[in-house]
């Protein structure tokens, strides 16, 4: 199969991602789109690296996979929080900043 | 060595300026006997230079004295240092002579005003710095006692600075002697321009070199100087309003010595003058322009001190005209500024004392008949009003004889004009001057009854008659075998100038003087002799209008200077409000407008950024594509 194809897959997940994270509110689905767009740019990533047969782009996924797991943490901790404290987890509620 | 005392000459008046001012009322008690104590020693030590200075031989004569270097950059080097000589001698005595005799007037003239230690600081404080401007070697050391001596008669002018008109007449002094400053620190620049140095001997050295050019444009800026500090035309407006200080500081700076500093200022760039006849011939003019100009507005001031104001400007612009003649005339204008310095002072030291006896006032159409009380101050007046016009044998004569005979000795039309002018001068002088003692010796009693003249104490009556006695001796002894002339040699030396035949014989000048003199008086008294208007007349010919409002001086200035001057500065804050604040607020608003613009995007809501972040990343991919195409 033509690995072209795969980047497509990659792009279209990103684009859900992308205005996943646009329309949504809950902050947990929030956390997922932005997951979905980091496992696009993996993809998309792994591709390249089989398009042009070397190993840089594979060893680069491994390192997104290992920050994403420690933002998964942080970010789950922070939303965690914040809805302890206003028994909410829409990101539009978190707005303190703005006043 | 008595050259390292010179600096004490400044040192000593300074000293007392310094603790009488920073001393405060403490010294309320003794402060007029010290600072007139100082002032004495330095007349005292004067005299020992001067002495030390006539048994040297003639060329040894000039003392340096080097103070300490003052500005050291690159290839300009000025020493803070002291030049006595010939010259500077005959100024240091009349400054410390005369000014200690007005110390010692002012004590009892000035016993009840409460600030009377101020003032004596003050006229130690203008001690010396007339003292640094005679004694400075190079102009910049000269400059720094002529800003002095600006500042010392901006402080007197303004002594009763209570009374508004006085403050701004203190203002205007100062004022119109800036533009002259100005004059003076032009010519210094210019001076270290072309010679690379601004002290009066490499000066000196360095001038029959230089192009004529840059000779006449020092000596131009020089004459602006001295007619800023002189009074002369056209900076000649502050003068008569100085008359606000109180009477022994118009006596002191604005007659016998501070108004002089032009003469000195002169005489001393000879070397310059003598190689720029151009420049040479402007002062002259401005002296003769200045001398009739004086006397013109003399004949019609019934203040006594304006009158008297008038006169000193008017014979200053003879000692002008004398310093513009070149080498014939320095001898006979530094000649006529020590009996002027004599006579002048005591005159209006008189007149102090007249106003001290009539509750101070100053108009003469109120005094008369004045010689009955006061005898003394009568006679001293008297002695020093023969002297400046020029009756034989008192002091004027002998100086401003020579002065007229120098100038019809000019040559040509100069000779013609100028000497035209002293003569003319001379007449006017004698009638306004003799309508002066007759208003207020003379004639009939017009003062109200309330005022009661009494002759002054001896305090006061003493310097005035050893001034009386300066102005019937002095111009004797400066004659007598050219003694003055002689002595000045060495500084104002003619280098073989050709000698123009003389116009006239210097016998037939005197008649004509003394003719000329004779008919002013004649008319004087024959017009105010039985006066007994004590009001001043009002219908009166245009002439004596125009003269009593100072030949329109102050109309001029106002209508040529100040309007368009305030024109001028109007629309210049005008452009500075509207245009270049308009441009620096203009770029504060924008910026406060664009950021309550970009403000709006700030919403607090997380989703609203991250869509702008896509869609500038979304934007900024489409650029590279559509470059990169």
């Amino acid at each position: 199969m033509n690995p072209i194809n795969y980047l497509y897959v990659a792009s279209l997940l990103f684009t859900i991602g992308a205005v996943g994270v646009v329309v949504r509110r809950n902050a947990i689905v929030v956390f997922m789109c932005i997951e979905l767009m980091l496992n696009a740019a993996n993809l998309a990533f792994v591709t390249f690296a089989r398009i042009n047969g070397n190993l840089e782009g594979q060893i680069v996924a491994f390192f997104t996979m290992v920050i994403a797991a420690c933002e998964v943490v942080i970010g789950l901790a922070i939303i965690v929080t914040i809805y302890r404290s206003r028994r909410s987890a829409s990101v539009d509620d978190a707005s303190l900043l703005s006043r | 060595m008595s050259s390292n005392l010179i600096g004490y000459l400044i040192g000593l008046p300074l000293f007392g300026a310094a603790a009488l001012l920073l001393g405060g009322r403490r010294t309320n008690k003794w402060g007029h006997i010290s600072a007139t104590a100082l002032s004495a020693s330095s007349f005292a030590l004067g005299l020992k230079l001067f002495n030390d200075m006539l048994a040297l031989p003639t060329e040894e004569r000039a003392m340096h004295q080097k103070l300490f270097s003052w500005i050291h950059v690159g290839g300009f080097q000025v020493d803070a240092g002291l030049l006595l000589d010939q010259l500077s001698i005959c100024f240091v005595l009349l400054i410390t002579g005369v000014g200690t005799l007005i110390h010692i007037y002012s004590i009892a003239y000035m016993s009840h005003d409460h600030d009377r230690r101020r003032f004596f600081a003050y006229l130690n404080l203008f001690i010396s710095a007339m003292l640094l401007l005679v004694l400075g070697d190079s102009y910049l050391n000269l400059y720094v006692g002529w800003e002095g001596v600006g500042l010392a008669s901006y402080l007197l002018i303004g002594f009763w600075n209570q009374k508004p008109a006085y403050a701004t007449a203190a203002k205007k002094a100062f004022v119109m002697n800036r533009i002259g400053d100005m004059g003076l620190s032009f010519a210094i620049m210019i001076s270290f321009v072309t010679f690379g140095a601004i002290s009066f001997d490499s000066i000196k050295e360095a001038a029959p070199q230089a192009s004529t050019a840059a000779l006449t444009a020092i000596g131009i800026m020089l004459l602006v100087a001295a007619t800023g500090k002189s009074a002369q035309f056209p900076l000649q407006a502050w003068l008569g309003d100085a008359m606000a200080g109180p009477t022994p500081v118009s006596a002191l700076i604005h007659a016998a010595t501070m108004v002089t500093a032009g003469v000195y200022l002169i005489t001393r760039s000879n070397f310059i003058f003598d190689l720029a006849p151009n420049a040479q011939t402007a002062v002259a003019a401005i002296g003769a322009i200045t001398l009739l100009f004086g006397a013109l507005v003399g004949t019609a001031k019934d203040d006594i001190k304006k009158a008297l104001a008038a006169s000193t400007m008017s014979q200053i612009g003879y000692m002008i005209l004398g310093a513009g003649l070149g080498p014939a005339g320095y001898a006979f204008a530094i000649m006529h500024l020590l009996t002027h310095g004599f006579f002048k002072a005591g005159m209006f030291l008189g007149a102090g004392s007249v106003m001290h006896g009539m509750n101070d006032e100053v108009n003469m159409r109120k005094y008369g008949a004045l010689r009955k009380f006061m005898p003394i101050t009568a006679i001293t007046f008297g002695l020093g009003y023969l002297a400046i016009i020029g009756v034989p044998p008192f002091a004027g004569f002998y100086s401003k004889d020579k002065l007229i005979e120098v100038a019809l000795n000019a040559g040509g039309i100069k000779g013609y004009l100028f000497g035209g002018a002293a003569l003319l001068g001379a007449a006017i002088t004698a009638f306004y001057m003799s309508r002066v003692v007759i208003l207020t010796f003379f004639s009939q009693k017009r003062w109200d009854d309330n005022a009661h003249p009494h002759e002054s104490p001896i305090l006061m009556w003493l310097p005035m008659a050893i001034l009386a006695i300066g102005s019937v001796a002095s111009g004797f002894l400066f004659t007598s075998g050219d003694a003055l002339k002689n002595w000045l040699e060495p500084v104002v030396a003619s280098h073989g100038e050709g000698e123009h035949a003389e116009l006239l014989p210097p016998m037939t000048v005197s008649v004509i003087a003394l003719t000329l003199v004779a008919i002013g008086v004649g008319y004087a008294i024959f017009k105010y002799r039985a006066e007994s208007n004590p009001n001043t007349p009002e219908n009166v010919s245009i002439f004596t209008r125009i003269a009593r409002r100072d030949l329109m001086q102050d109309a001029f200035n106002e209508a040529v200077f100040m309007r368009p001057g305030q024109v001028l500065t109007k629309s210049l804050v005008s452009i500075d409000e509207n245009v270049i604040d308009g441009a620096v607020g203009g770029v504060g608003s924008a910026a406060v407008g664009s950021g309550q613009l970009l403000r709006k995007l700030q919403t607090g809501f997380v989703r609203s950024y991250a869509a702008l972040m896509l869609l500038g990343v979304a934007l900024l991919l489409l650029a590279i594509w559509v470059v990169t195409q």
